[in-house]
Protein backbone atom coordinates (compact mmCIF):
# COMPACT_ATOMS: atom_id res chain seq x y z
CA UNK A 1 0.00 0.00 0.00
CA UNK A 2 1.05 3.58 -0.74
CA UNK A 3 0.01 6.93 0.77
CA UNK A 4 -0.22 9.64 -0.63
CA UNK A 5 1.50 12.24 2.22
CA UNK A 6 0.91 15.17 -0.04
CA UNK A 7 -0.01 16.10 -3.64
CA UNK A 8 0.09 20.24 -3.91
CA UNK A 9 -0.93 19.90 -7.80
CA UNK A 10 -2.78 17.90 -9.71
CA UNK A 11 -1.60 14.64 -10.96
CA UNK A 12 -3.74 11.82 -12.60
CA UNK A 13 -3.67 7.69 -13.27
CA UNK A 14 -2.92 7.66 -17.18
CA UNK A 15 -2.47 4.23 -19.42
CA UNK A 16 -3.46 3.91 -23.30
CA UNK A 17 -6.34 5.79 -22.90
CA UNK A 18 -10.50 4.98 -23.60
CA UNK A 19 -10.47 4.20 -27.12
CA UNK A 20 -13.77 3.21 -28.55
CA UNK A 21 -16.08 5.46 -26.89
CA UNK A 22 -15.71 8.86 -28.43
CA UNK A 23 -18.69 7.97 -30.23
CA UNK A 24 -20.62 8.41 -26.61
CA UNK A 25 -18.85 11.48 -26.23
CA UNK A 26 -16.27 9.83 -23.82
CA UNK A 27 -12.87 11.19 -24.42
CA UNK A 28 -9.14 9.69 -25.11
CA UNK A 29 -7.79 10.61 -22.21
CA UNK A 30 -4.71 8.04 -21.65
CA UNK A 31 -0.70 9.71 -21.57
CA UNK A 32 0.33 13.01 -23.15
CA UNK A 33 3.45 11.20 -23.64
CA UNK A 34 3.07 7.30 -24.68
CA UNK A 35 6.53 6.87 -25.00
CA UNK A 36 7.14 8.07 -21.60
CA UNK A 37 4.80 6.02 -19.92
CA UNK A 38 6.52 3.01 -21.67
CA UNK A 39 9.79 4.19 -20.95
CA UNK A 40 8.94 4.88 -17.30
CA UNK A 41 6.95 1.20 -17.41
CA UNK A 42 9.84 -0.52 -19.15
CA UNK A 43 12.35 0.35 -16.61
CA UNK A 44 9.66 -0.66 -13.48
CA UNK A 45 9.46 -4.27 -15.56
CA UNK A 46 5.53 -3.35 -16.74
CA UNK A 47 4.19 -3.63 -19.84
CA UNK A 48 4.88 -0.57 -21.78
CA UNK A 49 0.82 0.88 -21.41
CA UNK A 50 0.24 -0.26 -17.46
CA UNK A 51 -1.26 2.43 -15.78
CA UNK A 52 1.14 5.22 -14.28
CA UNK A 53 1.17 8.69 -12.39
CA UNK A 54 1.30 11.53 -14.49
CA UNK A 55 3.09 14.42 -12.83
CA UNK A 56 2.49 18.02 -13.78
CA UNK A 57 4.77 21.50 -12.61
CA UNK A 58 4.98 19.30 -9.25
CA UNK A 59 5.27 15.76 -8.41
CA UNK A 60 4.00 14.11 -4.68
CA UNK A 61 5.13 12.69 -1.58
CA UNK A 62 4.33 8.85 -1.15
CA UNK A 63 4.91 6.81 1.43
CA UNK A 64 5.18 2.72 1.20
CA UNK A 65 4.21 0.24 3.54
CA UNK A 66 5.50 -2.66 1.23
CA UNK A 67 8.29 -2.91 -0.64
CA UNK A 68 7.90 -1.23 -4.12
CA UNK A 69 9.95 -0.60 -7.15
CA UNK A 70 9.12 2.90 -8.52
CA UNK A 71 10.11 4.26 -11.95
CA UNK A 72 10.63 7.98 -12.56
CA UNK A 73 10.82 9.17 -16.49
CA UNK A 74 11.41 13.19 -16.99
CA UNK A 75 13.61 15.83 -15.73
CA UNK A 76 12.61 16.74 -12.06
CA UNK A 77 14.73 16.29 -8.72
CA UNK A 78 13.21 13.18 -6.10
CA UNK A 79 14.93 11.66 -2.82
CA UNK A 80 13.61 8.77 -0.97
CA UNK A 81 14.04 9.38 2.98
CA UNK A 82 13.92 6.11 4.85
CA UNK A 83 12.45 5.90 8.46
CA UNK A 84 15.37 7.50 10.05
CA UNK A 85 14.54 10.43 8.12
CA UNK A 86 17.68 10.15 6.11
CA UNK A 87 17.32 10.80 2.84
CA UNK A 88 18.96 9.89 -0.63
CA UNK A 89 19.01 11.47 -4.14
CA UNK A 90 17.43 9.69 -6.93
CA UNK A 91 18.24 9.39 -10.48
CA UNK A 92 15.47 10.03 -13.42
CA UNK A 93 15.41 7.55 -15.95
CA UNK A 94 15.92 4.87 -13.47
CA UNK A 95 14.16 2.74 -11.13
CA UNK A 96 14.77 2.06 -7.63
CA UNK A 97 13.62 -0.03 -4.68
CA UNK A 98 11.93 1.54 -1.97
CA UNK A 99 11.95 -0.46 1.43
CA UNK A 100 8.53 -0.27 4.30
CA UNK A 101 8.41 2.86 5.34
CA UNK A 102 10.29 5.15 2.73
CA UNK A 103 8.90 8.00 1.33
CA UNK A 104 9.22 9.35 -2.07
CA UNK A 105 9.66 12.88 -2.38
CA UNK A 106 8.94 14.47 -5.93
CA UNK A 107 10.19 18.07 -6.86
CA UNK A 108 9.01 20.32 -9.35
CA UNK A 109 9.39 19.10 -13.07
CA UNK A 110 11.76 20.59 -15.33
CA UNK A 111 10.06 18.42 -18.19
CA UNK A 112 6.20 19.77 -17.70
CA UNK A 113 5.47 16.88 -17.41
CA UNK A 114 6.86 13.24 -15.60
CA UNK A 115 5.77 9.69 -15.63
CA UNK A 116 6.06 7.51 -11.97
CA UNK A 117 5.60 3.73 -12.51
CA UNK A 118 5.59 1.34 -10.01
CA UNK A 119 6.55 -2.61 -10.58
CA UNK A 120 3.12 -4.41 -10.82
CA UNK A 121 1.00 -1.14 -12.13
CA UNK A 122 -1.04 0.82 -9.76
CA UNK A 123 -4.45 -1.82 -8.68
CA UNK A 124 -7.15 0.18 -10.41
CA UNK A 125 -10.78 -0.75 -11.51
CA UNK A 126 -10.67 -0.09 -15.47
CA UNK A 127 -13.61 2.23 -16.53
CA UNK A 128 -14.61 1.66 -19.73
CA UNK A 129 -11.71 0.02 -20.73
CA UNK A 130 -8.96 2.25 -19.18
CA UNK A 131 -7.68 3.32 -15.83
CA UNK A 132 -7.39 7.19 -17.31
CA UNK A 133 -8.23 9.74 -14.97
CA UNK A 134 -10.86 12.11 -16.80
CA UNK A 135 -12.51 14.02 -13.49
CA UNK A 136 -14.57 16.05 -15.18
CA UNK A 137 -16.77 12.92 -15.72
CA UNK A 138 -15.24 11.20 -12.72
CA UNK A 139 -13.98 8.27 -14.76
CA UNK A 140 -11.13 6.09 -13.98
CA UNK A 141 -8.36 6.96 -11.81
CA UNK A 142 -8.89 6.81 -8.00
CA UNK A 143 -12.94 7.06 -8.16
CA UNK A 144 -12.99 9.77 -10.64
CA UNK A 145 -11.14 12.58 -9.05
CA UNK A 146 -7.51 13.81 -9.75
CA UNK A 147 -4.38 12.39 -6.80
CA UNK A 148 -4.92 14.04 -3.37
CA UNK A 149 -3.45 13.62 -0.05
CA UNK A 150 -4.75 10.93 2.05
CA UNK A 151 -5.82 8.63 -1.22
CA UNK A 152 -4.48 5.07 -0.70
CA UNK A 153 -2.88 3.45 -3.32
CA UNK A 154 -2.90 -0.59 -4.07
CA UNK A 155 -0.30 -1.71 -5.98
CA UNK A 156 -1.00 -4.75 -8.07
CA UNK A 157 1.05 -7.94 -7.90
CA UNK A 158 3.67 -9.34 -9.87
CA UNK A 159 6.08 -6.62 -9.54
CA UNK A 160 9.85 -7.07 -8.79
CA UNK A 161 12.33 -5.64 -7.06
CA UNK A 162 14.47 -4.72 -9.91
CA UNK A 163 16.54 -1.61 -10.85
CA UNK A 164 17.44 -0.74 -14.68
CA UNK A 165 18.47 2.49 -15.53
CA UNK A 166 18.80 4.30 -19.53
CA UNK A 167 22.05 5.53 -20.35
CA UNK A 168 21.12 8.62 -22.25
CA UNK A 169 17.55 10.83 -21.61
CA UNK A 170 15.32 10.03 -24.67
CA UNK A 171 15.50 12.15 -27.38
CA UNK A 172 11.86 13.86 -27.72
CA UNK A 173 12.60 15.59 -30.85
CA UNK A 174 13.26 19.84 -32.23
CA UNK A 175 12.60 22.09 -34.78
CA UNK A 176 9.16 23.34 -35.65
CA UNK A 177 6.37 20.82 -34.55
CA UNK A 178 4.89 19.26 -37.89
CA UNK A 179 1.44 19.79 -38.65
CA UNK A 180 -1.20 18.39 -41.50
CA UNK A 181 -3.33 21.29 -42.24
CA UNK A 182 -7.42 20.85 -42.03
CA UNK A 183 -9.74 19.88 -42.06
CA UNK A 184 -10.82 23.26 -42.21
CA UNK A 185 -7.70 25.36 -43.82
CA UNK A 186 -10.32 26.48 -46.26
CA UNK A 187 -11.83 28.92 -43.36
CA UNK A 188 -8.68 30.92 -43.24
CA UNK A 189 -7.51 33.58 -45.30
CA UNK A 190 -4.41 33.05 -47.06
CA UNK A 191 -2.87 35.55 -44.98
CA UNK A 192 -3.65 33.95 -42.01
CA UNK A 193 -2.20 30.75 -43.20
CA UNK A 194 0.67 32.13 -44.31
CA UNK A 195 1.02 34.24 -40.15
CA UNK A 196 0.57 30.47 -38.87
CA UNK A 197 3.25 28.48 -40.64
CA UNK A 198 5.73 31.24 -40.33
CA UNK A 199 5.14 33.28 -37.38
CA UNK A 200 6.68 31.99 -33.42
CA UNK A 201 3.51 31.14 -30.77
CA UNK A 202 4.07 31.12 -27.25
CA UNK A 203 1.94 28.69 -24.70
CA UNK A 204 -0.12 31.00 -22.52
CA UNK A 205 -1.32 30.55 -18.98
CA UNK A 206 -4.35 28.82 -20.29
CA UNK A 207 -2.74 25.34 -20.50
CA UNK A 208 -4.20 21.75 -19.14
CA UNK A 209 -4.51 18.09 -20.44
CA UNK A 210 -7.88 19.44 -22.61
CA UNK A 211 -5.42 21.43 -24.72
CA UNK A 212 -2.90 24.49 -25.36
CA UNK A 213 -4.12 28.50 -25.88
CA UNK A 214 -1.79 29.71 -27.61
CA UNK A 215 -0.63 34.02 -27.83
CA UNK A 216 0.93 35.05 -31.11
CA UNK A 217 -0.52 36.30 -33.96
CA UNK A 218 -4.51 36.84 -34.73
CA UNK A 219 -5.68 33.96 -37.65
CA UNK A 220 -7.93 36.14 -39.17
CA UNK A 221 -11.26 33.78 -40.59
CA UNK A 222 -12.29 34.19 -44.13
CA UNK A 223 -15.85 32.38 -43.75
CA UNK A 224 -16.51 33.17 -40.40
CA UNK A 225 -15.77 31.59 -37.23
CA UNK A 226 -18.84 28.97 -36.42
CA UNK A 227 -19.01 25.40 -38.40
CA UNK A 228 -21.38 22.74 -37.60
CA UNK A 229 -19.56 21.13 -35.31
CA UNK A 230 -17.49 17.83 -36.53
CA UNK A 231 -14.97 15.59 -35.45
CA UNK A 232 -12.48 17.15 -33.33
CA UNK A 233 -9.25 14.84 -31.94
CA UNK A 234 -5.68 15.01 -29.93
CA UNK A 235 -3.62 17.73 -31.87
CA UNK A 236 -6.12 19.83 -33.88
CA UNK A 237 -5.51 23.32 -33.79
CA UNK A 238 -8.92 25.06 -33.34
CA UNK A 239 -9.25 28.45 -34.10
CA UNK A 240 -12.30 30.01 -31.99
CA UNK A 241 -13.95 34.00 -33.46
CA UNK A 242 -10.76 35.70 -31.42
CA UNK A 243 -8.04 34.55 -33.90
CA UNK A 244 -6.31 32.27 -30.53
CA UNK A 245 -5.58 29.09 -31.57
CA UNK A 246 -6.27 26.20 -29.67
CA UNK A 247 -3.98 23.14 -29.60
CA UNK A 248 -6.50 20.01 -27.98
CA UNK A 249 -5.00 17.20 -26.22
CA UNK A 250 -5.40 14.09 -24.95
CA UNK A 251 -8.48 15.27 -22.57
CA UNK A 252 -10.32 17.06 -25.50
CA UNK A 253 -14.07 17.15 -26.41
CA UNK A 254 -15.37 14.52 -29.15
CA UNK A 255 -16.58 17.48 -31.27
CA UNK A 256 -15.92 20.93 -31.52
CA UNK A 257 -17.89 23.85 -33.23
CA UNK A 258 -14.40 26.22 -34.05
CA UNK A 259 -12.80 25.39 -37.12
CA UNK A 260 -9.16 23.74 -37.20
CA UNK A 261 -6.81 25.28 -39.46
CA UNK A 262 -4.44 22.52 -39.33
CA UNK A 263 -3.62 19.52 -37.04
CA UNK A 264 -0.49 18.56 -34.97
CA UNK A 265 1.31 14.83 -36.27
CA UNK A 266 1.09 11.82 -33.98
CA UNK A 267 4.83 11.94 -33.86
CA UNK A 268 5.09 15.46 -32.45
CA UNK A 269 1.79 15.52 -30.37
CA UNK A 270 4.27 14.43 -27.00
CA UNK A 271 6.35 17.51 -27.60
CA UNK A 272 3.04 19.66 -26.78
CA UNK A 273 2.54 17.49 -24.05
CA UNK A 274 5.52 18.92 -22.35
CA UNK A 275 4.98 22.35 -23.45
CA UNK A 276 4.74 24.70 -20.52
CA UNK A 277 3.17 28.71 -20.41
CA UNK A 278 6.03 30.22 -22.57
CA UNK A 279 7.25 27.81 -24.61
CA UNK A 280 7.71 29.34 -27.83
CA UNK A 281 6.89 27.09 -30.81
CA UNK A 282 6.43 27.16 -34.72
CA UNK A 283 4.66 24.95 -36.98
CA UNK A 284 5.56 23.75 -40.54
CA UNK A 285 3.14 21.85 -42.86
CA UNK A 286 3.86 17.89 -43.99
CA UNK A 287 1.88 15.36 -46.25
CA UNK A 288 0.25 12.41 -44.69
CA UNK A 289 3.37 10.15 -45.87
CA UNK A 290 5.86 12.29 -43.62
CA UNK A 291 3.80 11.83 -41.01
CA UNK A 292 3.82 8.01 -41.27
CA UNK A 293 7.34 7.61 -41.73
CA UNK A 294 7.52 9.90 -38.51
CA UNK A 295 5.55 7.94 -36.61
CA UNK A 296 7.46 4.40 -37.61
CA UNK A 297 10.94 6.64 -36.73
CA UNK A 298 9.29 7.32 -33.23
CA UNK A 299 7.87 3.60 -32.75
CA UNK A 300 11.67 2.23 -33.76
CA UNK A 301 13.30 5.28 -31.33
CA UNK A 302 11.25 3.99 -28.66
CA UNK A 303 12.53 0.41 -29.02
CA UNK A 304 15.79 1.26 -29.22
CA UNK A 305 15.44 3.42 -26.18
CA UNK A 306 13.94 0.46 -23.97
CA UNK A 307 16.41 -1.94 -25.90
CA UNK A 308 19.59 0.13 -24.61
CA UNK A 309 18.44 -0.01 -20.47
CA UNK A 310 21.10 -1.01 -18.69
CA UNK A 311 20.85 -2.53 -14.55
CA UNK A 312 21.67 -0.52 -11.92
CA UNK A 313 20.28 2.61 -10.54
CA UNK A 314 22.91 4.54 -8.02
CA UNK A 315 25.20 6.15 -10.63
CA UNK A 316 24.11 8.92 -11.96
CA UNK A 317 25.41 10.00 -15.48
CA UNK A 318 24.70 13.71 -15.32
CA UNK A 319 27.19 14.24 -18.53
CA UNK A 320 24.50 12.02 -20.54
CA UNK A 321 21.91 13.83 -18.97
CA UNK A 322 23.05 17.37 -19.88
CA UNK A 323 24.40 16.41 -23.08
CA UNK A 324 21.50 15.10 -24.22
CA UNK A 325 20.01 18.91 -24.23
CA UNK A 326 16.73 17.20 -23.10
CA UNK A 327 14.32 20.25 -22.17
CA UNK A 328 16.37 22.50 -24.80
CA UNK A 329 15.01 20.05 -27.46
CA UNK A 330 11.45 20.29 -26.37
CA UNK A 331 9.90 22.76 -28.14
CA UNK A 332 12.22 25.50 -28.99
CA UNK A 333 11.18 26.54 -32.28
CA UNK A 334 14.52 27.10 -34.71
CA UNK B 1 -23.46 18.15 -52.75
CA UNK B 2 -21.13 15.50 -53.19
CA UNK B 3 -19.19 13.89 -49.78
CA UNK B 4 -15.92 14.73 -49.29
CA UNK B 5 -13.08 13.71 -47.61
CA UNK B 6 -11.24 16.44 -44.84
CA UNK B 7 -8.01 15.55 -43.35
CA UNK B 8 -7.77 15.40 -39.35
CA UNK B 9 -4.39 14.77 -39.07
CA UNK B 10 -2.47 11.77 -40.00
CA UNK B 11 -4.96 9.49 -37.75
CA UNK B 12 -8.24 10.64 -38.79
CA UNK B 13 -10.33 11.16 -41.40
CA UNK B 14 -13.69 13.48 -41.86
CA UNK B 15 -16.45 12.42 -44.31
CA UNK B 16 -18.53 15.91 -45.00
CA UNK B 17 -21.84 15.36 -46.32
CA UNK B 18 -22.79 18.98 -46.22
CA UNK B 19 -22.16 22.17 -43.78
CA UNK B 20 -25.64 22.13 -41.91
CA UNK B 21 -27.92 20.81 -39.51
CA UNK B 22 -30.03 18.74 -41.68
CA UNK B 23 -31.78 15.26 -40.26
CA UNK B 24 -31.69 14.19 -44.13
CA UNK B 25 -27.60 15.10 -44.32
CA UNK B 26 -27.67 13.35 -40.45
CA UNK B 27 -29.49 9.98 -42.19
CA UNK B 28 -26.79 9.87 -44.52
CA UNK B 29 -23.75 9.71 -42.10
CA UNK B 30 -25.66 6.84 -40.26
CA UNK B 31 -25.93 4.81 -43.30
CA UNK B 32 -22.20 5.71 -43.87
CA UNK B 33 -21.16 4.56 -40.29
CA UNK B 34 -23.37 1.23 -40.95
CA UNK B 35 -21.72 0.60 -44.05
CA UNK B 36 -18.28 0.74 -42.62
CA UNK B 37 -19.00 -0.85 -39.63
CA UNK B 38 -20.36 -4.08 -42.14
CA UNK B 39 -16.67 -4.06 -43.89
CA UNK B 40 -14.80 -4.53 -39.62
CA UNK B 41 -11.94 -3.25 -41.45
CA UNK B 42 -9.00 -3.67 -38.92
CA UNK B 43 -7.10 -0.64 -37.67
CA UNK B 44 -9.75 1.69 -36.91
CA UNK B 45 -10.16 3.12 -33.25
CA UNK B 46 -13.36 4.96 -33.08
CA UNK B 47 -16.11 6.23 -35.48
CA UNK B 48 -17.69 9.26 -34.53
CA UNK B 49 -21.18 10.32 -35.93
CA UNK B 50 -21.73 14.47 -36.04
CA UNK B 51 -24.33 16.71 -37.60
CA UNK B 52 -23.25 16.26 -40.86
CA UNK B 53 -20.22 14.19 -41.18
CA UNK B 54 -18.52 10.71 -40.24
CA UNK B 55 -15.08 11.06 -38.04
CA UNK B 56 -12.83 7.87 -38.51
CA UNK B 57 -10.30 8.01 -36.16
CA UNK B 58 -7.38 5.24 -37.22
CA UNK B 59 -4.30 3.62 -36.41
CA UNK B 60 -2.10 4.63 -39.80
CA UNK B 61 0.66 1.99 -38.63
CA UNK B 62 -2.27 -0.55 -39.04
CA UNK B 63 -4.73 0.87 -41.36
CA UNK B 64 -3.61 2.41 -45.03
CA UNK B 65 -4.70 5.72 -44.83
CA UNK B 66 -5.79 5.53 -49.07
CA UNK B 67 -7.78 1.90 -48.53
CA UNK B 68 -9.57 3.86 -45.65
CA UNK B 69 -10.22 6.84 -47.75
CA UNK B 70 -11.47 4.64 -50.58
CA UNK B 71 -13.68 2.58 -48.46
CA UNK B 72 -14.95 5.64 -46.51
CA UNK B 73 -15.89 7.40 -50.42
CA UNK B 74 -17.91 4.06 -50.92
CA UNK B 75 -19.61 4.24 -47.75
CA UNK B 76 -20.86 7.76 -48.26
CA UNK B 77 -23.15 6.13 -51.49
CA UNK B 78 -24.71 3.92 -49.08
CA UNK B 79 -28.62 4.34 -49.49
CA UNK B 80 -30.82 5.79 -46.81
CA UNK B 81 -32.59 3.34 -44.67
CA UNK B 82 -36.30 4.42 -44.19
CA UNK B 83 -37.30 3.34 -40.98
CA UNK B 84 -38.58 4.73 -37.41
CA UNK B 85 -36.18 6.04 -35.36
CA UNK B 86 -34.14 3.81 -33.42
CA UNK B 87 -35.67 4.39 -29.94
CA UNK B 88 -38.29 6.61 -28.45
CA UNK B 89 -37.90 8.70 -25.46
CA UNK B 90 -39.84 10.80 -23.29
CA UNK B 91 -37.91 12.29 -20.86
CA UNK B 92 -39.52 14.45 -17.48
CA UNK B 93 -37.86 17.71 -16.81
CA UNK B 94 -39.19 20.61 -14.37
CA UNK B 95 -39.23 23.78 -15.99
CA UNK B 96 -37.98 27.10 -15.37
CA UNK B 97 -37.85 28.45 -11.06
CA UNK B 98 -34.08 27.46 -9.77
CA UNK B 99 -33.84 24.64 -11.89
CA UNK B 100 -34.52 26.43 -15.48
CA UNK B 101 -32.95 30.10 -14.27
CA UNK B 102 -32.96 31.34 -18.14
CA UNK B 103 -37.17 30.42 -19.00
CA UNK B 104 -38.28 34.28 -18.15
CA UNK B 105 -35.26 35.44 -20.18
CA UNK B 106 -36.26 33.25 -23.37
CA UNK B 107 -39.75 34.20 -22.64
CA UNK B 108 -39.61 37.33 -23.08
CA UNK B 109 -36.18 37.41 -25.78
CA UNK B 110 -39.16 35.33 -27.95
CA UNK B 111 -41.70 37.76 -27.04
CA UNK B 112 -43.80 34.91 -25.83
CA UNK B 113 -44.86 33.61 -22.03
CA UNK B 114 -43.21 31.06 -20.20
CA UNK B 115 -46.34 28.43 -20.82
CA UNK B 116 -45.56 28.68 -24.35
CA UNK B 117 -41.82 28.12 -24.58
CA UNK B 118 -42.76 25.34 -22.34
CA UNK B 119 -45.68 23.71 -24.69
CA UNK B 120 -43.47 24.32 -27.44
CA UNK B 121 -40.41 22.62 -26.41
CA UNK B 122 -42.56 19.76 -24.98
CA UNK B 123 -44.20 19.53 -28.86
CA UNK B 124 -41.38 19.16 -30.41
CA UNK B 125 -40.46 15.74 -31.78
CA UNK B 126 -36.51 15.85 -31.64
CA UNK B 127 -33.98 13.67 -33.72
CA UNK B 128 -30.88 12.67 -31.36
CA UNK B 129 -28.45 13.94 -34.33
CA UNK B 130 -25.31 13.20 -32.02
CA UNK B 131 -23.47 12.67 -28.66
CA UNK B 132 -20.29 14.47 -28.09
CA UNK B 133 -18.80 17.19 -26.00
CA UNK B 134 -18.82 15.61 -22.77
CA UNK B 135 -19.61 11.63 -22.09
CA UNK B 136 -23.45 10.84 -23.09
CA UNK B 137 -24.39 14.74 -24.19
CA UNK B 138 -27.22 14.58 -26.28
CA UNK B 139 -27.25 17.49 -29.36
CA UNK B 140 -30.98 17.15 -30.32
CA UNK B 141 -33.00 19.25 -32.86
CA UNK B 142 -34.48 20.89 -34.12
CA UNK B 143 -36.69 23.69 -32.00
CA UNK B 144 -39.18 25.83 -33.86
CA UNK B 145 -37.75 28.92 -35.39
CA UNK B 146 -39.33 31.43 -33.28
CA UNK B 147 -37.40 29.76 -30.36
CA UNK B 148 -33.91 30.00 -31.85
CA UNK B 149 -31.59 32.41 -30.05
CA UNK B 150 -27.73 33.09 -30.37
CA UNK B 151 -26.02 31.62 -26.61
CA UNK B 152 -25.27 33.99 -24.01
CA UNK B 153 -23.02 36.54 -24.25
CA UNK B 154 -21.13 35.31 -21.14
CA UNK B 155 -20.59 31.93 -20.71
CA UNK B 156 -21.60 30.54 -17.57
CA UNK B 157 -18.72 28.78 -15.81
CA UNK B 158 -20.99 26.46 -13.88
CA UNK B 159 -24.00 24.50 -15.62
CA UNK B 160 -25.22 21.65 -12.88
CA UNK B 161 -25.54 18.42 -13.93
CA UNK B 162 -29.05 17.26 -15.89
CA UNK B 163 -29.74 20.85 -17.02
CA UNK B 164 -31.69 21.18 -20.20
CA UNK B 165 -30.70 24.02 -22.63
CA UNK B 166 -31.34 25.88 -25.68
CA UNK B 167 -29.09 27.85 -28.33
CA UNK B 168 -29.88 28.05 -31.61
CA UNK B 169 -31.98 25.18 -32.95
CA UNK B 170 -30.57 22.92 -30.57
CA UNK B 171 -31.55 21.36 -27.14
CA UNK B 172 -28.87 19.38 -24.98
CA UNK B 173 -29.03 18.11 -21.71
CA UNK B 174 -25.94 18.09 -19.55
CA UNK B 175 -24.88 14.79 -17.93
CA UNK B 176 -22.42 16.29 -15.73
CA UNK B 177 -21.53 19.90 -14.49
CA UNK B 178 -19.66 22.15 -17.02
CA UNK B 179 -18.93 25.52 -17.85
CA UNK B 180 -21.54 26.19 -20.97
CA UNK B 181 -23.37 29.47 -22.88
CA UNK B 182 -26.46 27.98 -23.51
CA UNK B 183 -29.90 29.61 -22.18
CA UNK B 184 -31.01 26.89 -19.22
CA UNK B 185 -34.62 26.11 -18.86
CA UNK B 186 -35.17 23.34 -16.54
CA UNK B 187 -33.61 20.03 -15.03
CA UNK B 188 -34.34 16.63 -15.39
CA UNK B 189 -34.24 13.45 -13.21
CA UNK B 190 -32.69 11.53 -15.72
CA UNK B 191 -29.15 10.16 -16.03
CA UNK B 192 -28.14 10.17 -19.39
CA UNK B 193 -24.47 8.13 -18.92
CA UNK B 194 -24.12 5.79 -16.70
CA UNK B 195 -20.69 3.32 -16.16
CA UNK B 196 -22.68 0.98 -14.92
CA UNK B 197 -24.42 0.13 -17.69
CA UNK B 198 -21.54 -1.32 -19.49
CA UNK B 199 -23.38 -2.13 -22.71
CA UNK B 200 -25.20 0.88 -23.25
CA UNK B 201 -23.28 4.20 -21.20
CA UNK B 202 -25.14 6.36 -22.70
CA UNK B 203 -28.56 6.32 -22.58
CA UNK B 204 -29.06 8.01 -25.88
CA UNK B 205 -28.09 7.12 -29.42
CA UNK B 206 -28.01 9.33 -32.84
CA UNK B 207 -30.73 8.79 -34.70
CA UNK B 208 -33.23 8.21 -31.67
CA UNK B 209 -36.13 10.55 -30.78
CA UNK B 210 -37.09 12.64 -27.69
CA UNK B 211 -39.51 14.46 -26.45
CA UNK B 212 -39.64 16.25 -23.00
CA UNK B 213 -42.64 16.06 -20.50
CA UNK B 214 -43.43 18.52 -17.99
CA UNK B 215 -43.12 17.48 -14.33
CA UNK B 216 -43.36 19.95 -10.89
CA UNK B 217 -40.93 20.27 -9.01
CA UNK B 218 -42.39 17.54 -6.22
CA UNK B 219 -42.44 15.18 -8.84
CA UNK B 220 -38.87 15.87 -10.59
CA UNK B 221 -38.00 15.21 -7.00
CA UNK B 222 -39.40 11.86 -6.14
CA UNK B 223 -37.89 10.52 -9.50
CA UNK B 224 -34.34 11.92 -8.70
CA UNK B 225 -34.71 10.11 -5.69
CA UNK B 226 -35.76 6.97 -7.46
CA UNK B 227 -33.13 7.12 -9.76
CA UNK B 228 -30.46 7.99 -6.83
CA UNK B 229 -31.55 4.50 -5.42
CA UNK B 230 -32.11 2.78 -8.66
CA UNK B 231 -35.93 2.23 -8.04
CA UNK B 232 -36.38 3.81 -11.16
CA UNK B 233 -34.14 3.80 -14.36
CA UNK B 234 -33.45 3.58 -18.67
CA UNK B 235 -37.32 1.79 -19.12
CA UNK B 236 -39.24 4.14 -17.21
CA UNK B 237 -38.36 6.70 -19.68
CA UNK B 238 -39.38 4.90 -22.54
CA UNK B 239 -42.19 6.94 -24.71
CA UNK B 240 -45.46 4.75 -23.98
Amino acid sequence: MIEVVDCPLPASFQDAGRPGYRHLGVPLSGALDPQWLAIANALAGNPPQTVALEMRLLGPKLRTSTPVTVALAGDFSARIEDTAGQSRPTANWCSHVLTAGETLCVGSLRSGIGYLAVGGGFDLPPVLGSRSTYARAGLGGIDGHMLRAGDRLKVGAGGAAISLRLPHAPDIGRGPIRVIPGPQRDYFTDAAWQQFIGAEFVVSREADRMGLRLDGPRLEHARGADIVSDGVTPGAIQVPGDGRPIVLLADCQTVGGYPKIATVIGADLPRLGHALPGHKLRFVAVSADEALAARRDAARRLAECIAGMVPGGAELDLDALYGANLIDGVIDAD
Amino acid sequence: MNPRLLDLGDGALTLEFGERIDPALNARVMAARDALAALKLEGIVDVVPAYCSLTVHFDPLRLDRKILAARLLEAAQAPVQKSAPATRWLIPVTFGGEFGPDLAEVAQATGRSEPDVVAAICAAELRVFLIGFLPGFPYLGELPAWLHLPRRATPRTVVPANSLAIAGPQVAVYPWQSPGGWHLLGRTPVRLFDVADADRPALLAPGDSVRFKAVSDDEFRRLAAGVAASECGRKDWLAP
